[in-house]
């Protein structure tokens, strides 16, 4: 399937496999920070900075959107740590209201931007629900390099990050700064969402990261195993996605790379061993089996007395 | 009426139900499950337009439903299943979004539906698809479907003030006394739905989202009365829409983006000012009680 490709089709491929790689590991982590939704608002709030990013260059250049991106996505973070910690508004309402409003004045600009001479074939629009074929090689060689780097990140502090996920008041007893812990965190999650929003789009970046870990943690216990899933289940989530959206004339990447993994998702969901449908359904007729032989057993019992 | 008259009092009556509904998202704790919805509605539209291949109102009224109470279904069965709150809403919503985008983008293509359309709505041709009412006269279409579902709200609001007071503050208590809390759960979820789907036609799925939880958040930083809250936050979200309105109008751009971003500025204003919640008469507040 590979061959059949052009040659710029299978550097796209390979970048979305990196990349669905790396958010399925980052993914595990913001699980288990029970922050699966934040994603989804981080990514909706870096519309307006790659907007602004594209519109301080006046064409397309990759290193400057995701700077802009990575800013307003770090803004609105901010926005949402600060509005939970002063004010009564909850952390979900604090996500919805800077996830819609972000997007909401993304949008403004974007049709802002639009009308400037040479705005409208910038394919800006294609940031919202992801073009991977509008990736140029410089493009891809940024994205991946990227997701190395979170690759990278995330194996070398393997042993700390279980430590300030499970079990934060050890890690701070070893002398594990949380604060430091939490922005490298953020600074990574950010990362991850802002160099996939040109393949899957601000809409649907959070799935990359959601998707994959919930069905990762239909197969295991263990936290190793299941991060090594996640990015399994991440990456063939992207690089089949990418390749499905390059059937079809004009087909947007993100919702394809949604679909993969979210049948993956029930696949695990159907088959996984620990807790899939089938294996609890299993489970629970063979406890019951043992129940009605007890059970009969005794009744024997008392009526042979 | 004028062009302008008809889109102001169109937002307008997208910001009165959608801040009623969104007074009791917020107290509820199921601000994200507004946003999940106002995405899935989307999958909703599209089967409905692909069974009847026509793009009427209550076609897309009752698919529209469906698509919401299939996502808080969805949601609850996978989160009985063992997958967290957050993480159960996260995949439900993007995957029936994305099959819904997909299916627009394969099935449909661009000729009546288009994803941009449903994402950022077409307010600007509300006031032309008109229709005769007796006694009134021209009204456009979605002025009358606000106006139905507006009523809707607030009877089902106002008929069961006490049990929606009870059942969001404590529901275990609403439980003890026999309201059926998990009925009142879908039937809110479906009003959520409704409110979605008419305010989505006018303006896309952004400022439902926009005005579902930023003004009744807003109102909630002025006020502990429910009653009070309501009103205050239907207010916010008239203001909000003409001053986007004119926002939008003043630096030519998107009416919906601008409206989205006008509930944001009246948050900003509430989280700032506010005599009550505010920051800064939280930070004043005990400087003089010290002195």
């Amino acid at each position: 399937m590979m061959f059949s490709l052009s040659f710029n089709a299978q550097w796209v491929l390979l970048s979305t496999l990196i990349l669905g790689m790396a958010a399925g590991i980052m993914g595990c982590f913001a699980y288990w920070k029970r922050q699966s939704l934040m994603s989804d608002a981080l990514s909706h709030a870096a519309l307006p900075g790659v907007v602004v990013g594209f519109a301080l260059m006046g064409t397309k250049s990759l290193p400057v959107m995701i700077a802009g991106a990575a800013a307003s996505a770090l803004l609105g973070a901010l926005l949402i740590q600060w509005i939970r910690s002063s004010s009564r508004v909850k952390e979900d309402a604090a996500m919805g209201i800077v996830l819609s409003v972000f997007f909401g004045l993304g949008i403004m600009l974007l049709t802002i931007v639009n009308r400037m001479p040479g705005g409208n074939q910038s394919g800006l629009d294609s940031f919202i629900f992801g073009q991977a074929a509008s990736m140029v090689r410089k493009d891809v060689y940024i994205m991946a390099g990227v997701a190395l780097l979170v690759l990278l990140i995330s194996i070398i502090g393997f042993k700390e990050w279980k430590l300030f996920l499970f079990d934060p008041g050890f890690a701070r007893g070893l002398g594990l700064s949380s604060r430091w812990m939490n922005s490298i965190y953020m600074a990574v999650l950010v990362l991850i969402i802002v160099i996939g929003i040109q393949a899957v789009g601000v809409i649907l970046m959070s799935a990359l990261l959601i998707i994959p870990a919930v069905s990762a943690r239909y197969w295991t216990n263990s936290f190793l195993w299941m991060v090594v899933l996640s990015g399994l289940f991440g990456g063939g989530a992207g690089m089949v996605g990418t390749y499905i959206s390059t059937l079809g004339k004009g087909w947007p990447t993100g919702p394809f790379i949604v679909l993969a993994a979210s049948s993956l998702f029930l696949v695990s969901l159907a088959f996984g061993v620990r807790k899939g449908l089938l294996v609890v359904y299993l489970q629970q007729r063979a406890q019951k089996k043992i129940h009605v032989q007890s059970m009969s057993h005794a009744q024997a019992t008392e009526r042979g007395r | 009426m004028s062009y302008t008259g008809w889109i102001l009092l169109t937002a307008s009556l997208v910001g009165l139900s959608c801040g009623f509904i969104g007074v009791l998202l917020i107290l509820r704790r199921m601000a994200m499950m507004a946003d999940a919805i106002s995405h899935t509605v989307l999958l909703g539209i599209v089967t409905a337009f692909l069974v009847t291949r026509e793009l009427s109102g209550i076609h897309m009224l009752i698919g529209a439903i469906i698509a919401g109470l299939l996502t808080t279904v969805l949601v609850q069965w996978f989160h009985e299943r063992g997958v967290q709150q957050e993480a159960s809403i996260g995949v439900v919503f993007t995957s029936l979004f994305a099959i819904g985008v997909v299916l627009i983008a394969t099935q449909v293509g661009n000729a009546h539906l288009d994803v941009k359309h449903t994402l950022m709505g077409e307010i600007t041709f509300i006031p032309w698809e008109k229709t005769h009412i007796p006694w009134i006269g021209e009204v456009p279409e979605a002025v009358v479907m606000l106006s139905a579902v507006l009523l809707v709200v607030m009877i089902a609001i106002l008929a069961f003030y006490k049990e929606w007071k009870i059942t969001s503050f404590d529901p275990a208590l609403a439980a003890s006394l026999g309201i059926p809390v998990v009925l009142m759960h879908y039937v809110f979820m479906s009003l959520v739905s409704v409110t979605t789907v008419a305010a989505f036609d006018a303006v896309g799925a952004i400022m439902v989202v926009a005005m579902l939880i930023t003004p009744a958040a807003a109102a909630y930083l002025w006020t502990d009365r429910l009653g009070i809250m309501l009103v205050l936050s239907g207010l916010f979200g008239v203001i909000s829409a003409i001053l986007g309105y004119y926002i939008a109008a003043w630096l030519d751009t998107s009416i919906s983006g601008s409206m989205a971003f006008a509930t944001g500025l009246i948050f900003m204003i509430s989280f700032i000012g506010s005599p009550k919640h505010g920051v800064v008469a939280k930070w004043i507040r005990p400087q003089m009680l010290s002195s």
